[in-house]
């Protein structure tokens, strides 16, 4: 039986702060365990990780260790050493890049992404094109807001080298089939980059049931900390990558006449310190998801926004662009107001939203509107709170009441 | 000048978002001063056209989108200073910053632009309400620096 009020009792936030928190497709709260997690290492045992001898740097390599088993468990990766630590989404999708894609495209190479793509899946490719004379494809939507496989083949050429695509739209919150997608792409010789940062805090994620080649996701849209996220990648992929920082941590020796040996992966790709404390953290925040279930924390979502949607439905200066979403992201507008006057007004009424483009710049050309305001559930949000948005939406057309 | 309820507040920047002024890009938009106004906490983004002779602003326009309160403010300050003396024009849009940080300010001449008193209720928007006033003033300062 999922109790969310149980689970709201183990976020300090929810004693200290009334808000109705509705923006975490942008970032979660943490629960004590994650809190308890950082602090013990910065409290109780602080050492650097990979360099020491003594207890504590152990007892640090040790937790970091295990944080990257559990994250391989996590997302049913083989290899534990194919889960390199990063400092997020963003950090991932530009080592995968700088370091796969400026390797090994070439002038008129295809790099095909869509119009969903947030910027952090767009602009490190933009980069690549430039230095590389690879080209960019911009797949539109379907009708219904999907990337589908049929859409894929139909943008996909014998030029095709790289697919990188979002796994669930951080605008329109639609899942995509990653897994079929997958095999489309692997059928015509390319590889597919996945954008797992709104879909591996909310369900579960099988990187080998959907076998794809390289994965991103952030630690703090799933209760850890800032700072801390995770590139996922094939080994023999990872393997033929050159080091994105050159550094301590990552090399076994070198010479004068500029000759070095490099730690194998993942090594090779975390030079310099890690962040340890987030690290400490996420192993915290996992084993928090794990105990509630992914499969649950995605069921409860999908519930609350079930009774969201239909209400809003009901009201008639509401659109909706994303109705059918199995997620927990609801994006709307008020007819004849822009959306950060929505969200503002929202505020007013202690409610959290996002208004704006959520920097997925292309997706108006799917959407028809500049700006949209997105409200984003998550494992403790309550009926209660969608009440209190609700009734704060069902009036919002008085936005400017949020200035009087 | 009327006095300002918050009926009457809310009305002033309703008609202004409605119907702003110049909001559109002048055809002789080459003989302007240009500047792009946007901003990294909302996707307001218009591009500000400000024409300086003699020291006097000439005229404004400015093009984009953006909320409300970002049009409404700019549209009320570029009608306000048309043919104004450009060290006036900087006089108001310090005193309207005083009003925005809850300082005590002139509100005689800041005419219908007091109808942002308000905004710092929502202290996130107060950004949106100086985008254009911040932009006027940068265009006006560089006016001075090309004239010296």
């Amino acid at each position: 039986m999922y109790d969310v009020y149980k689970i709201r009792k183990d976020f300090p936030v929810f004693l200290n702060n009334k808000t109705v928190y509705l923006d975490n497709a942008a970032t979660t709260y943490k629960p004590q365990v994650v809190i308890d997690a950082v602090t013990d290492y910065l409290s109780k045992e602080t050492a650097n990780s990979g360099r020491g001898d003594y207890r504590d740097a152990y007892l640090v390599d040790k937790r970091v260790d295990e944080t990257r088993i559990l994250v391989k468990k996590f997302i049913n990766s083989k290899y534990a050493e194919e889960i390199v630590f990063t400092q997020g989404t963003t950090a991932s999708l530009n080592m995968i890049a700088v370091c796969y894609g400026e390797k090994f495209l070439k002038a008129n190479d295809e790099i095909l992404i869509s119009i969903a793509e947030h910027s952090s899946n767009t602009l490190p490719w933009v980069e690549v094109a430039r230095k590389t004379g690879a080209k960019i494809i911009y797949m539109p939507l379907t009708e219904d807001g999907l990337i589908t496989p049929k859409l894929v083949k139909e943008h996909m050429t014998k030029k095709t080298k790289i697919v990188s695509l979002v796994h669930v739209s951080n605008v329109l919150g639609y899942v995509n089939d990653v897994k079929k997608i997958a095999k489309v792409v692997h059928d015509m010789g390319a590889i597919i980059v996945v954008d797992g940062a709104q879909s591996v805090p909310h369900l579960p994620v099988d990187v080998q049931d959907m076998n794809i080649d390289f994965l991103a996701f952030s630690g703090h849209k799933m209760l850890a900390p800032t700072g801390i996220g995770i590139l996922y990648g094939k080994k023999h992929l990872l393997e033929k990558m050159d080091p994105y920082q050159m550094g301590g941590g990552m090399n076994i020796s070198y010479d004068k006449e500029g000759n070095y040996e490099l730690f194998k992966v993942p090594h090779r790709f975390e030079a310099g310190t890690l962040n340890i404390e987030a690290i400490y953290g996420l192993h915290a925040a996992i084993e928090y998801l794990n105990k509630i279930g992914m499969d649950n924390i995605a069921k409860h979502e999908h519930k609350l926004r079930r009774y969201a949607v239909a209400k809003l439905k009901e009201m008639d200066h509401v659109i909706l662009y994303n109705e059918n979403a199995e997620t927990g992201i609801i994006t709307f507008n008020i007819k004849g107001v822009f959306s950060q006057d929505i969200a503002t007004y929202l505020n007013s009424k202690n409610v959290a939203v996002r208004s704006g483009q959520h920097c997925a710049k292309f997706i108006k050309e799917y959407i028809g509107e500049i700006g949209t305001v997105r409200a984003s559930l998550y494992l403790y949000t309550t009926k209660e709170e969608i009440d209190t948005f609700l009734k704060a939406v069902e009036t919002s057309e008085n936005y400017l009441d949020a200035y009087f | 000048m009327p006095t300002f309820n918050s009926e009457l507040m809310r009305a002033t920047i309703l008609a202004h978002y409605e119907n702003p002024y110049h909001k559109e890009t002048p055809q002789n938009a080459g003989e302007f001063m240009q500047m792009s106004l946007n901003s990294t906490g909302c996707i307001d983004n218009f591009i500000l056209y400000l024409q300086v002779e003699n020291d006097k602003v000439v005229t404004g326009y400015f093009d984009g989108y953006g909320c409300t309160i970002s049009i409404a403010s700019t549209s009320i300050l570029l009608e306000m200073i048309e043919g104004m003396e450009i060290n006036q024009v900087l006089e108001i849009i310090a005193e309207y910053k005083k009003m925005l940080k809850s300082e005590p300010y002139d509100k005689d001449i800041l005419n219908e632009a007091i109808v942002f008193a308000n905004t710092v209720r929502q202290p996130s928007r107060i950004r949106c309400a100086t985008i254009g006033w911040d932009g006027v003033a940068e265009l006006i300062e560089k006016h001075k620096k090309e004239r010296k």
